[in-house]
């Protein structure tokens, strides 16, 4: 489903990364770890498909079987989490969406403030609401960057819960907390 | 049709942003009030008809101006446009819709300005109107493409303008000369041109704007 | 192999220069009423067209670029528009000082091709603010590609508009630039313009040249480091 090969990125002067392997299929998990700033979150854009690799060839699945939180929840604030999952529902064409919205939003907690404001919401709640828009459509390759971060233990568990019906999925998981998902994981790639 | 459910749910979003923050529309309205009181002061006595309607255009290309700043800030500041961009839809269809949405932003500054206009310095007739109409389009089309340029960039304040302004200026000649002159088909024709031709022009280039691969 | 064609165009482009020079002052017929000074003309048209051409041709380099995705055409791109912008300057430079030999003023906004340069020369000006306020990479290029392609549509667009125009801005006080030439004329309009062409060809190659040997060193610094 993704695969890199001698993949490097640079911004100007500044290298990124560079030779980077790595092939993930469905079932695969791979651990990306590292300390803030080594790189883990361009490389994640990229295999989200939103930049594009300086060298080395990429092929990435279409955007359509893609979900990725990145370290903005991406939702808008002024809308309600109905509002932004019918947007988001809407634009990955999700069949019966009002049904999967409301199954999403149950699962994740989410369900009594529905029609709030997400900009009243805790940054928990926002990092809910957005595991909620990233797996809206169903996507084939997840791409989460730090998603443990801003959820309590009650979100964490949750998260934990749904990591483990996404082992069939193709999974790319960026943390530098690598013990709550070390047993999840099929590769690893370590950023210095 | 896809496409279309895509364009009217984006431009919902915008609508409803705005309904909620409230911020553009009312400081568009109060920019071209204010705007025209200066203009008041600025013509002579005796100035005519034809260079008041200059002043007109002049006040509604600067009010789209800063309708148009706004109109990606909450892409912008949130970091939206990768949600966006990363969904299957057509790219186009987020600038069809944020065009959209400013463009109703303007239509209602204009449904204040064009009376006010009226009010404070000459009557406004129906080639007014309709060159303001068609006009619109034109400004809104290239306006929303620019914004988004001017966005990705670093002093996006400044930025829009310098995008927008040249090539916004034949907008400009064929509205007055809609507005004023005598035998004014071949201006909105001119219009009409414009629209077409920097509409697709900008539909089928948006989605390089916003990509970065 | 494109660097051997450098010295070739230099060459070439100071022989066609000098020939333009001597008959622009030593061959074509002195106008009757300008006298001397309507020499001028041979300078500024050619020019004009040449800026042109440079716009166009960095249109297209950008066409390559977002359609084909052809490696470096987006700074080949730049560079065109880049010489664009220069020779632009100079178009506004010597219509000025046309517009102050024929008609005593610094500017006549009664001079279309002036007034659309005017205009271009806005909007190219806003393509370097683009490209300098984003950062180097796939979104600059993208960005900067699809601005060149608005520029080459808008020379038609403003050309109209101007025309257009001039019913209700100014009155009709209009110049030729004297499309009946005489052969005398002709020849020498078109060495100029050869000349042009080549300088714009040779600058071209030569800052390009250039670009692409800072490119290379910094890619180099940076293995290095």
């Amino acid at each position: 489903m993704v695969s890199a090969r001698n993949l490097s990125k640079r911004y100007g002067a500044k290298r990124v990364f560079d030779r980077v392997d790595l092939r993930l299929d469905r079932g695969g998990a791979l651990l990306v770890t590292g300390p803030n700033g080594s790189g883990k979150t361009t490389l994640l854009r990229i295999l989200a498909g939103l930049v594009a690799p300086s060298g080395g060839e990429l092929r990435l699945p279409d955007r359509a079987l893609v979900g990725y939180l990145g370290h903005e929840p991406l939702l808008y604030r002024e809308l309600t989490p109905l509002e932004n999952l019918h947007l988001f529902g809407r634009l990955y064409r999700v069949p019966e969406r009002g049904e999967r919205i409301g199954m999403l939003l149950e699962r994740f907690g989410l369900w009594e403030v529905r029609h709030e404001r997400v900009g009243t919401f805790s940054r928990g709640m926002q990092q809910r609401l957005g595991l909620c828009r990233v797996l809206l459509h169903d996507p084939q390759l997840v791409v989460l960057d730090e998603p443990f971060n801003a959820l309590d233990a009650a979100g964490a568990a949750l998260l934990d819960a749904t990591l483990e019906e996404l082992r069939d999925r193709a999974l790319v998981i960026a943390t530098h907390e690598p013990g709550r998902v070390e047993r999840l994981a099929t590769d690893r790639l370590a950023f210095a | 049709m896809g496409y279309a459910a895509d364009v009217a749910a984006l431009a919902r979003k915008d609508l409803l942003l705005e309904l909620r923050a409230k911020e553009t529309v009312p400081s568009m309205l109060l920019f071209v009030l204010a705007t025209l009181t200066v203009f008041h002061f600025a013509l002579p006595r005796g100035t005519g008809h034809v260079a008041a309607l200059g002043l007109l255009w002049v006040a509604l290309v600067f009010t789209a101006l800063l309708g148009l700043t706004r109109a990606f800030v909450p892409e912008r500041e949130q970091g939206l446009m990768d949600a966006l961009v990363l969904a299957p839809c057509d790219r186009s269809a987020i600038w069809l819709g944020k065009a959209l949405a400013v463009l109703a932003f303007l239509a209602l500054a204009e449904l204040v300005a064009l009376p006010a206009f009226g009010a404070f310095f000459s009557g406004v007739d129906g080639r007014t109107v309709g060159a303001v109409a068609l006009a619109d389009v034109g400004i809104c089309t290239v306006g929303t493409l620019t914004g988004a340029m001017a966005v990705a960039g670093r002093a996006r304040e400044l930025l829009l303008p310098l995008l927008f302004l040249p090539l916004v200026i034949p907008v400009v000649v064929g509205g007055v000369g809609a507005s004023a002159a005598g035998g004014s088909g071949r201006f909105f024709a001119f219009l009409a041109l414009y629209d077409a031709i920097f509409g697709l022009l900008a539909w089928a280039a948006f989605e390089y704007v916003v990509s970065e691969t | 192999m494109k660097r051997a064609r450098l010295p070739q165009l230099v060459v070439a482009t100071t022989a066609v220069l000098a020939a333009a020079l001597a008959l622009i002052f030593f061959y074509a017929p002195t106008d009757a009423d300008q006298g001397l000074s309507q020499r001028i003309f041979y300078f500024h048209v050619p020019i004009a067209l040449t800026a042109y051409a440079c716009f166009g041709f960095g249109a297209w380099k950008a066409l390559r670029h977002l359609w084909t995705r052809v490696d470096g055409a987006d700074l080949e791109s730049y560079v065109a528009i880049h010489q664009g912008v220069i020779f632009g300057s100079l178009t506004l430079l010597t219509g000025s000082l046309w517009a102050k030999i024929s008609w005593g003023v610094w500017w006549a906004w009664s001079d279309n091709q002036l007034v659309l340069f005017l205009v271009l020369f806005l909007f190219y000006c806003a393509y370097f603010m683009l490209r300098y306020s984003v950062d180097p990479g796939p979104a600059r290029a993208n960005m900067c590609a699809v601005y060149a392609l608005f520029g080459v549509v808008l020379i038609p667009v403003s050309f109209l508009a101007i025309r257009l125009s001039r019913s209700f801005i100014h009155p009709v006080v209009f110049t030729s630039h004297g499309p009946q030439m005489t052969h005398a004329q002709f020849l020498t309009f078109c060495v100029a313009f050869l000349g042009m062409l080549l300088l714009f060809a040779t600058l071209y190659q030569l800052e390009l040249a250039g670009k692409r040997l800072d490119a290379q060193l910094k890619e180099l610094r940076e293995l290095l480091a």
